[in-house]
């Protein structure tokens, strides 16, 4: 540990506004909206776009994209927090409610494993993803989604820091067993709850 | 599909069974030097470090006396063979930390870290290649590690860096890059400058498109392992495109430096 260390000379610049309490320890704010992901981004045309629930299910259940957008759609406006630092302050997004998803699948498990196009996963505890704390987001900022940043569709789990909300999701495993995801094998944190700093493995 | 990326990065659950927690602990500032006029080398000495795997990156946190703390995340360029570790800072103008690394940081001080962060955008020598690099400014810091840390293990894996700046003044790392390049035929360095070059230069002078990847990178079959880093729209389109001239999506791993402050 490193208690009482001081960077000497070093000020900083401090923020002076209602948004203050709104930043997790460690973080800044930003005013744009920063892209990262691990690899190229996908291009998946609409009519091949499909979101499956499956894994420990009564039945798999696959939607197409006019299916999926057939679901009542919610308006969401939310802080978002990025593991690389940055906040950004009261985002628009449109999109599915997990609950509304869940709804027709009969299941008791435990965690959910995202999936998306590119590979990618990552893993969630059920009680994160559903009462109201999760959606499958098409539209930000009252536009369609654009493909850097997870279009036509990504799953938004605001509460957790960004990375659980998974770009290009194609759907959702069901599962009994925590499985760790993409970065929750490459070193960060399994819940990943930004309040909490919840960052890298034993955060 | 779904595991595609997953299954790909062999070796990850090995290291997902030693979970440890990174700690914050207090590098010793032994050396600054400038690069560039905007950009500086830190060389760190840090008690205890384990180490990193080149394309790894670490967390610095800044204290003031007030107890008000800013984080930010730097990539290190030095090879993990060298006993110290070298983080590149770019200068931000609005910037709330990188200029105090570059402007009021010296040699003595102490500066809070941990890590190393990141398995994903890393490379080790036993891997193999060839590796195509792509860096747009000082996206190169990552790259400049697998670069040094290639020679630095006396392996010959071919590399090509593809690499974009805005003049040759600001060409990070320029003459190391040459003088390697100058003794070691396996590794080819194509620069390309976007703003201005200087009188008489031959190279590229656009922004990174198609018909450049197709002349530098290595072919599709060739199956290259393809590290792009720096801004986003730099890494948006080389990885695209990449991709549509035939690249494994699987094989072509990206980081993004965004102008996020800092």
């Amino acid at each position: 540990m490193s208690g009482g260390f001081i960077s000497r000379g070093f000020r900083g610049r401090r923020r002076r506004t209602e948004g203050d309490v709104r930043i997790p320890p460690g973080q800044y704010l930003v005013e744009g909206f920063p892209v990262l992901s691990a690899g190229p981004t996908p291009h998946t045309p609409l009519e091949e776009w499909d979101f499956t629930i499956e894994g420990e299910v009564d039945g798999p259940r696959t939607w197409s994209w006019e299916e999926f957008r057939a679901f009542p759609s919610e308006e969401i406006t939310r802080d978002i927090h990025c593991v690389t630092k940055w906040s950004k302050l009261a985002t628009t997004w449109e999109g599915v409610s997990v609950d509304s998803l869940l709804e027709v699948v009969d299941t008791a498990v435990e965690y959910v494993v995202a999936f998306c196009d590119g590979g990618y996963t990552t893993n969630l505890p059920l009680e994160d993803v559903t009462g109201g704390k999760a959606w499958v987001a098409h539209t930000y900022e009252g536009e369609p989604l654009a493909p850097e940043h997870g279009g036509p569709a990504r799953l938004l789990v605001p509460h957790l820091y960004f990375w659980k909300s998974a770009k290009w999701v194609r759907g959702l495993r069901l599962v009994n067993e925590d499985e760790p995801g993409f970065w929750e094998s490459l070193g960060y944190h399994n819940h990943g709850d930004p309040w909490r700093e919840q960052r890298y493995w034993g955060d | 599909m779904a595991t595609r990326g997953a299954s790909s990065a062999t070796g990850v659950t090995e290291m997902a069974s030693v979970p440890r927690k990174l700690a914050w602990r207090i590098g010793e500032v032994v050396e600054t030097s400038p690069d560039t006029a905007r950009t500086k080398s830190l060389l760190l000495q840090i008690p205890g470090w384990e180490g990193h795997r080149a394309g790894q990156h670490v967390d610095v946190r800044l204290t003031a006396e007030d107890g008000y703390q800013a984080q930010r995340s730097y990539s290190i360029a030095s090879a993990p063979e060298d006993s110290r570790v070298e983080l590149l800072v770019e200068r931000l103008d609005d910037g709330e930390v990188s200029p105090y690394l570059t402007d009021e940081l010296r040699a003595g001080d102490g500066l809070e870290l941990r890590g190393p962060i990141g398995g994903w955008f890393a490379w080790e020598a036993r891997e193999g290649g060839p590796l195509l690099l792509v860096a747009g400014g000082s996206g190169i810091a990552p790259l400049m590690a697998m670069i040094r840390h290639r020679q630095a293990a006396g392996n010959d894996t071919p590399i090509r860096l593809l690499f974009s700046s805005r003049s040759y003044e600001e060409v990070i790392f320029r003459e190391e890059l040459e003088r390697l390049a100058a003794e070691d035929e396996t590794l080819q360095i194509t620069h390309t400058l976007t703003r201005s070059a200087p009188p008489g230069w031959k190279g590229y002078d656009r922004r990174i498109d198609e018909e450049m990847l197709e002349e530098v990178a290595f072919s599709p079959r060739e199956r290259p392992l393809a590290f792009v880093c720096g801004p986003t729209p730099l890494v948006e389109a080389v990885a695209t495109t990449l991709v549509g001239l035939g690249h494994e999506p699987a094989r072509v791993k990206t980081e993004r430096f965004g102008p996020t402050g800092g």
